[in-house]
């Protein structure tokens, strides 16, 4: 296929790009820019982040686990272009140099334009912005110094990239979910493509050849968020970080697990859609949206059908979706925020998690009302804590019935030791979770994140 | 003059903008070729069939070579070669390199690694210290012995006996550069080779004996790396080897760099130990005897196992004046990746098993664990005669040695008899001279209101169910100096041209260090100019030759005395030539502010230049150093293995939470000792990355083999280093204020290992919140994840 965009403010057209080719690859290889650096190929540690800038705006990205296709249209900044035509640092750039914030420097171009990408954008919630990033020199400190020091320098105009007008070149490229539907129809055993970040990986890891490709990016009515009186609904292909955005008020909890949900370049790229379609028994939205009685709607041609999400995930590796079929938004009931969504893992940012319990329990009276609990990581799909519910349900809202239903889990669950935890730990974190949503609930601190010295 | 101030890496524009060119951004010629490794995927046996034709049919594959396609040396060991770059039949762990894939990319090249059809006999595989210990499975022939007085009968004799045990971790280096290597055909058989390593002499002696050449037909370059921490010192080889290999046999530039998930696989990483300790202590928390048993877990192949497993006895007392110790270290042969040099390099295991014996001992006691461990610091810093070395010394000159980067002399036959007890000595029998810990632990419980401190996390904890705080203090004593005497030495060379320009080269190598700037800024000071009239350059065999590698934190103490010697010949030169010209006496010519001065006579420095190359003296010279002092016998474990010592102290405070063991650190104060720093900016950049990264060590980084041998954590997305909210909250980093009571480069002392160290306050940290939750020792094992953290909660809770 041929695409158009922006690299560095001047425009490249490319034809018959390979549709699996990786942004960083060619960066590197073809292009001669090798400021871009490739660190783990899998979207794990920054080395290789640019900002893609799009009608979303300014966005950090793994350009790793990013295929060309997916840039048409968009306008790409490498490092190369984080300094000004005369050479004129960024102010990301000059307060690195001021404040010590690089020693190997490998990592250091994909800082730089993590923090280019959230300068432009205002952000300075430094450690989110740059959870993405990994260094093994600095120890970080001397990195936020410096992105602090640069929140208080303007924009350079320079890095103000604006989108490109495109037209369609390929019919692997839809515009609409219509358009998907019919070619998706055509050739139901294409791979498709919202993100990138976990298909990415069978390309650059397990190195397959994938063919035919459908790339979903430029379907954008699969990017509407559509939040009413009695229901809130996002199209499959909203990234995470405006689904996080569009949940910070409705269920704050959720929002704060989806913080913690990789990171903000992957976030930029991942989307709802993806996280449930690919059926990973660890991704972390399902849970949510289980606890949340989401609804999953799937669209195959013309055809429509909704399903409990809870029934779309069979078994391990199965999910109930036929070839040609695919997720065209999740929807969930307007509700009173009683969710708390909680992920375990060996590290606070970007990681997997090892559980992640997500509880809605509402309470009338003093007695439970209502509980839906669903987990992550504790079986080979998501999965609801059913006994557990029932053994709250219609109870009192006390110690006493949190403890007497906690047994419960033993029946729910029979978890699997993994290189993240063992199945002892799981089972059991799984039980003190719902012991922290009580206590939560009653006014503890129990949060060692909002804990200072 | 330009030591001393806090300049930026003199790199730090050139990576800010993407411009700093590593292994993998070097242009190269047209038709170059990428190869790739082939690798077993099973942990010990031998190959019966191996069919390559998948492999070589592939597309873009130029050619395959196995084991039997090698010219010369089959060998990429930097100790007793007994590592060979491609499997001999048989294979020792998942991930050893069996056969080569050269091809037109790297794609190509990966993709056609994974197509060979290799049949195995497979045999049990040794990955247990059980397993090691049951099969006698080891390096050396018993375990090494250091002892001093008599501990067992020291510690049956005390008030307070304690006892204990715990796994301790390896680590993965995750430098963000992976490995790589560049190997450029040049006329005749000369050899070209860019290596991303830490050692580039090692690399040039290893390919001159791949291609069976002499060493003077292999040049290497090293500009800089992204990051090495112990992990470029010996495991480039094979890379480096492979290359040059290739282009030899292919008439290409060849390139060689590891996918991220096969760097972890294929390379080694740090030592994981079992430590087992029995100490006593008198009534006041004074200690009268420890023991320890070391089992350190070394992989498939020697490398530089043993100097690492002795630097952890070497650090064994850390701070503290041991009168009866005994440190028993077994160093077994396993089947997983060989465990190499790391940061610290064994030095951080020994040191966690004395804290976790003073933290024990301080719980048992009921004694603040500070004071416990002032209590039982050595002496405070004293002037003393230097050593006369009475007995031969071991390491003369041998015209047969086998010249290998940190390898270790042989094992003798004479009987190994502990120290006498007493003495301000170390258990190898060192007189500690030079202790600054007392006054720092004091400074710096000070700045970090300690006390107040403690006091108000009790409360917390006694007022919180879910959530539990905890403090910890950890000093560092680390010895600097290679244990491997002869390696104690550096070249440079200095050019000064005509206009006053200089250029600076030495054997020192750069990974994010600073190396480079510290000893930029000692060549500008000893020509009193500004250091932009400094050029700095690649590392090169060819302009210094017989390098040793750059770690043990030597770097700057090595060549940064190197590059002054060689300043210093060609300063006496411009001296002498210009008193002569002038008839002022040598001794009075000054060199400072950019100027030249001679009597009442001012000279720019490059007039000064000018004048001297007129007057046909030689602005080039080399220079040349050697640490004195120095002299001891590994075996027997006694002697002066440092030229000196380096201190730090930290105290960290972490939150954890007690239903899950998710935990996190809030604050860490930090007093380092630098000596007369060469550049505090520098320096505070290792403290502060060494402590994220001793911290990570201890905490979230955790690797994890499966039963048959599979590296489970092999890629960033299960392996977690410390990301950037894991730094600590509030992180108050400062330097003391001293100097090197040595002679040393400017009286600044050694920073790149010893902060590492400082770490281990976090782990003690975690510990004692763990205590708060009951009413036993929490015995954590290493790393303390969330998981580890929440066995402690159940085990002090009686719960498990």
């Amino acid at each position: 296929m041929n695409i158009t965009f922006l690299l560095n403010g001047e425009t490249v057209e490319l034809a018959d790009v390979d549709p699996t080719a990786t942004l960083l690859d060619w960066l590197r290889e073809d292009r001669g820019l090798t400021g871009t650096k490739e660190g783990c190929n899998e979207g794990d540690c920054g080395a290789c982040t640019v900002m893609v800038t799009d009608e979303g705006g300014h966005k950090a990205l793994n350009s790793c686990i990013l295929f060309l296709p997916q840039l048409h249209g968009k306008a790409v900044r490498t490092v190369e272009g984080a300094s000004g035509p005369n050479g004129e640092a960024h102010p990301a750039q000059q307060a690195m140099v001021d404040l010590h914030g690089s020693q190997c420097g490998f990592c250091t171009p994909g800082f730089v334009m993590s923090m280019v990408a959230s300068h432009a954008n205002g952000a300075t919630d430094h450690d989110t912005q740059l959870a993405g990033n990994l260094c093994r020199c600095t120890g970080y400190a001397p990195i936020i110094r410096a992105a602090k020091v640069a929140e208080e320098v303007p924009v350079p105009v320079w890095v103000k990239d604006k989108p490109v007008a495109t037209r369609v070149t390929s019919q692997m490229l839809p515009e609409s979910s219509d358009e998907l539907a019919k070619i998706y129809a055509e050739h139901p055993d294409a791979t498709l493509v919202a993100g990138a970040t976990d298909v990415g990986l069978w390309v650059t890891k397990q190195l397959r050849d994938l063919d035919p490709v459908i790339f979903l990016n430029r379907c954008d009515d699969l990017k509407e968020i559509t939040i009413t009186d009695d229901e809130v609904l996002f199209g499959a292909m909203v990234d995470m970080n405006r689904m996080g955005e569009a949940l910070a008020d409705l269920h704050p909890s959720y929002a704060e697990m989806i913080r913690r949900y990789a990171s903000v370049q992957v976030r930029h790229a991942a989307t709802v859609g993806g996280n449930i379609a690919n059926g990973s028994p660890i991704g972390d939205n399902p849970p949510a949206l289980i606890a949340l009685g989401a609804t999953l709607h799937l669209r195959k041609g013309d055809e429509r059908r909704s399903v409990a999400l809870e029934d779309f995930f069979i078994d391990y590796g199965k999910q109930d979706r036929t070839p040609g079929e695919f997720v065209e938004s999740v929807s969930f009931p307007r509700q009173a925020d009683r969710l708390k969504a909680y992920k375990l893992s060996k590290r606070f940012d970007q990681d997997i998690s090892a559980v992640c319990g997500c509880f809605n329990i509402s309470v009338s009276d003093g007695m439970v009302a209502d509980a839906r609990i669903a987990f992550g990581g504790m079986a080979g799909t998501p999965k609801r804590a059913s006994n557990v519910e029932a053994a709250l349900v219609g109870k009192p809202w006390t110690h006493e019935t949190v403890r007497s239903a906690i047994p419960a889990f033993d029946s729910d669950f029979t978890p699997m030791t993994d290189m993240r935890a063992s199945a002892n730990y799981r089972l059991q974190t799984a039980k003190a979770l719902l012991e922290r949503y009580f206590l939560e609930d009653q006014g503890e601190v129990t949060n060692v994140l909002e804990v200072s010295a | 003059m330009s030591v001393t101030k806090p300049l930026p890496h003199d790199a730090a524009p050139l990576h800010v903008a993407g411009t700093a060119r590593y292994v993998d951004d070097i242009p190269t010629p047209k038709g170059s070729l990428h190869l790739a490794f082939g690798i077993s995927p099973i942990a010990k046996g031998k190959i019966t069939t191996m069919d390559l034709s998948a492999v070589k049919a592939a597309e873009g594959v130029v050619m395959v070579m196995t084991a039997d396609d090698l010219p010369f040396a089959n060998d990429v060991s930097p100790s007793i070669h007994d590592e060979p770059l491609l499997s001999d039949g048989t294979v020792h762990y998942i991930g050893q390199p069996v056969f080569l894939v050269i091809a037109t990319s790297h794609i190509a090249a990966r993709k056609a690694a994974r197509l060979g059809q290799i049949d195995y006999a497979e045999e049990a595989p040794i990955l247990t210290i059980e397993e090691a210990l049951a099969a006698d499975s080891r390096f050396e022939d018993g375990p090494r012995i250091y002892a001093k007085g008599d501990a067992d009968a020291a510690i049956a004799g005390s008030a307070h006996v304690i006892e204990g045990g715990f796994e301790l971790g390896g680590q993965e280096h995750f430098y963000l550069e992976g490995q790589a290597a560049l190997a450029v055909p040049n006329e005749g058989a000369d050899m070209l080779v860019h290596s991303s390593t830490q050692h580039p002499t090692e690399i040039q002696h290893k390919v001159a004996d791949a291609l069976g050449v002499p060493m003077h037909a292999v040049r290497v370059e090293t500009r800089r790396m992204g990051g090495g921490f112990g992990g470029k010192e010996s495991q480039g080889n094979a890379l480096a080897v492979s290359c040059a290999i290739a282009a030899r046999a292919t008439g290409k530039a060849c390139k060689m760099r590891y996918d991220r998930d096969d760097d972890m696989i294929i390379t080694g990483k740090r030592h994981a130990f079992r430590i087992a300790y029995k100490a006593g202590f008198d009534e006041n928390g004074h200690i009268q005897g420890v023991s320890f048993l070391h089992h350190a877990i070394c992989g498939w192949a020697q490398d530089l196992s043993l100097p690492v497993a002795d630097r952890a006895m070497l650090h064994s007392d850390n701070a503290y004046l041991l009168p009866n110790a005994r440190i028993e270290s077994h160093r077994l042969k396993t089947n997983t990746q060989s465990a190499t040099a790391y940061r610290g390099f064994g030095g951080p295991q020994g040191m966690v098993g004395i804290e976790r014996v003073m933290d024990h001992a301080a719980y048992e006691l009921g004694m603040d664990s500070v004071e416990l461990r002032r209590r039982n610091y050595y002496e405070p810093a004293h002037v003393v005669a230097d050593p006369v070395i009475a007995e031969k010394p071991l390491g003369h000159p041998d015209p047969h040695e086998d010249l290998t980067s940190r390898g270790a002399v042989e094992m003798g036959d004479a009987p190994v008899r502990p120290l006498p007890a007493g003495g301000n000595t170390t258990p190898y029998g060192m007189e500690v001279s030079d202790f600054e810990l007392h006054g720092m632990t004091a400074k710096l419980l000070q700045s970090s209101d300690y006390t107040a401190r403690k006091a108000a996390i009790q409360v917390w904890n006694a007022e919180n169910s879910v959530i539990k705080k905890g403090i910890g203090f950890s000093p560092v004593k680390f010895g600097i100096s290679f244990t491997l005497t002869h390696l104690n030495q550096a070249g440079a060379l200095v050019h000064v041209y005509q206009d006053g320009s200089v250029h600076l080269n030495h054997g020192g190598t750069e990974m994010g260090q600073g190396l480079f700037q510290k000893v930029a800024q000692v060549a500008a000071s000893r020509f009193g100019i500004p250091l932009e009239m400094v050029k700095i350059t690649a590392t090169d065999t060819a302009k210094v030759p017989n390098t040793s590698a750059t770690a043990a934190s030597s770097g700057s103490d090595l060549n940064g005395m190197a590059v002054k010697a060689a300043c210093d010949t060609i300063r006496d030169r411009m001296a002498d030539y210009l008193a002569h010209r002038h008839q002022a006496d040598p001794s009075t010519v000054t060199f400072a502010d950019g100027h030249v001065s001679v009597g009442e006579e001012r000279y720019t420095f490059s007039e000064a230049a000018a004048l001297v190359y007129q007057g046909r003296v030689s602005l080039s010279a080399t220079g040349f150093y050697k640490t004195p002092k120095i002299e001891w016998d590994r075996i027997k474990g006694r002697g002066r293995p440092f030229f000196y010592f380096a201190y730090g102290a930290s105290i960290t405070e972490v939150a954890i939470d007690t239903l899950t063991g998710e935990n996190r650190i809030l604050r860490t104060d930090i007093l380092h000792d630098a000596g007369a720093s060469l550049n505090p900016a520098l320096d505070i950049g290792q403290v502060e990355g060494a402590y994220v990264q001793g911290a990570g060590w201890l905490t979230t980084e955790e690797l994890v083999w499966d039963g048959k041998g599979n590296l489970r954590t092999h890629a960033p997305s299960t392996y977690k280093i410390p990301a950037c909210s894991d730094r600590p909250d509030v992180f108050n980093v400062a330097l003391w204020s001293g100097e090197n009571r040595e002679d040393t480069i400017y009286r600044s002392k050694a920073v790149g290992e010893p902060p590492f160290m400082l770490g281990i306050s976090a782990w003690l940290a975690l510990s004692n919140a763990v205590a708060a939750c009951g009413g036993s020792y929490p015995a954590l094992d290493a790393p303390a994840t969330a998981e580890e953290v929440w066995n402690g909660v159940q085990q002090v809770k009686g719960e498990t």
